[in-house]
């Protein structure tokens, strides 16, 4: 009876075989192509698309010091897997370790440091936690105390985004390499142009960033071009190989996605998907395609005269705020109220997730997590 | 009729008891004799989710960005809301709209 059951269901299931290797069960949409493809062909289709991307356009050199920015959640954690992957199979000789980052929030990181502590065996991958204390001196926690529920976001906003950075820098990583897909930048391109942020909407689209700055940031998954065509990766597929390599990650923030800007953006985004499939690369295209006129003033990058990050002014953000924390007038710095809604404002092109929404109440109106 | 449900990428976080994996026994129409996935999607909606079932449910099928597999299989290849389901089925639902 059971192997009748178990027939029929495989009956019920495989009307076709797999379009590539002509064996197996098709599982599978291929993203691009819609072919029904087996999962042992996906796998392969994905792994290699994700080397080419890195070999055509010199993501990397042997030797290199690359940090991962871990965050957890499942676009770093198959970002891992799979660097970790073909970084043996196809011996790119890089040092590979993760990067995580710990705000010193009590009770609100645990769950996903947790998850990364676990991949740092699964995968082989020395892990490196920075904590804020360590990079700022200061814990969010601290900082919270020390000015109150009302301004925390400001701190948070800023010190996110240098965090990963300084971390990568303290352990003296010459890469730091991301998670970030598609469907982020496609919702980075929109949050833009819908800011009028027109520095930064030229260069959201790019693979690499921050070459000129002290460690280059890449994003394998976001964006990249092979022989003219394409390659980008989608969340669906990076859920669908985390699901079928039963790799172990955090499903942080999801649901109650603070942040209604991006999160907006995002649900937008995926009904122009339904009705039209080439929504995503149609919307990271037109970002990419923008032409700036050469009278546009763009602002000027130095770097801070204190700390080395990459500032328009003589001091950057977190440095002016930290002043301010160590000097016992935490207000200092904090000129715009709107730093929340504006989460992308820095000089430095980084996306940022909305991870943790079972978090404490100061990160019930923001909380981004910056991989 | 026997099922095992699995909810991931945060989805589990919407049901009433939230863990990943639900075995459940969802019961037929009266008068049908079949379970169709646009069955189970109401059953699930009325049975296991405790709140914002619009972040599951759009309209009679899921959002948009959730990722549904029927016996490791992705339902669109099956028929999606009008595949039938069977005694034993593993469906999996997992939102994909979040990473880090
Ligand atoms: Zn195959
Ligand atoms: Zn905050
Ligand atoms: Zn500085």
């Amino acid at each position: 009876m059971e192997t009748i059951q178990a027939l029929e269901k495989v009956k019920r299931t495989t009307a076709r075989v797999c379009s590539l290797c002509n064996q197996r069960k098709a599982a599978l949409k291929r993203p691009k192509t819609l072919e029904q493809i087996c999962i042992e062909c996906f796998y392969n289709v994905f792994e290699d698309e994700i080397h080419r991307v890195i070999i055509e356009n010199n993501l990397f050199k042997p030797g290199e010091r690359v940090a991962i920015g871990a965050s957890g959640g499942k676009d770093s954690t198959v970002l891992a897997y799979v660097l970790s992957e073909l970084n043996r199979r196809h011996n790119y000789g890089l040092d590979l370790f993760l990067l995580s980052v710990d705000e010193g929030i009590t009770g609100y990181r645990d769950d996903s440091l947790e998850t990364v502590k676990r991949n740092e065996l699964q995968y082989g991958l020395p892990l490196k936690i920075v904590s804020y204390k360590e990079l700022y001196g200061w814990t969010m926690d601290e900082i919270v105390k020390a000015i109150g529920l009302k301004n925390n976001c400001t701190f948070c906003g800023v010190f996110r985004r240098q965090a990963l950075d300084r971390g990568a820098a303290l352990i003296q990583a010459d890469k730091i390499v991301t998670g970030h897909n598609a469907d982020d930048i496609a919702e980075t391109v929109l949050l833009n142009i819908l800011r009028g942020d027109i520095a930064r909407l030229s260069r959201c689209t790019d693979i690499t960033t921050g070459e000129n700055g002290p460690i280059p940031r890449c994003k394998p998954f976001k964006y990249a071009y092979e022989k003219e065509i394409e390659v980008k990766t989608k969340s669906l597929t990076l859920s669908t190989y985390a699901y079928f390599k039963k790799l172990d990650y955090f499903s942080t923030e999801c649901i109650y996605s603070p942040n209604a800007y991006r999160g907006f953006a995002r649900e937008f985004i995926k009904d122009l998907e339904r009705i039209r499939p080439s929504a995503i690369l149609d919307i990271i295209r037109s970002g990419e395609n923008f032409r700036i006129s050469t009278t546009t003033r763009m602002p000027e990058q130095g770097t801070c005269q204190r700390c080395g990050y990459i500032s328009s002014q003589k001091l950057c953000k977190a440095c002016v705020l930290l002043d301010g924390l160590n000097r016992g007038l935490p207000k200092l710095g904090i000129g715009r109220k709107k730093e929340c809604t504006r989460e992308n404002s820095n000089n430095q092109e980084q996306i940022k997730r909305n991870p943790e929404n079972k978090g404490p109440s100061l990160h019930s109106k923001h909380g981004n997590i910056e991989f | 009729m026997r099922l095992t449900l699995e909810f991931g990428g945060g989805l589990e976080l919407l049901l009433k008891e939230s863990v990943k994996l639900h075995q459940v026994d969802v019961t037929q129409k009266s008068g049908e004799d079949k379970v169709t996935m646009r069955d189970l999607l109401s059953w699930v909606k009325g049975n296991l989710i405790k709140e914002r079932p619009e972040m599951f449910i759009k309209g009679d099928s899921v959002r948009p960005g959730v990722l549904v597999l029927i016996n490791d299989c992705d339902w669109e290849l099956c028929g999606n809301l009008d595949a039938e389901l069977e005694e034993k089925d593993m469906i999996v639902f997992i939102s994909t709209l979040h990473g880090g």
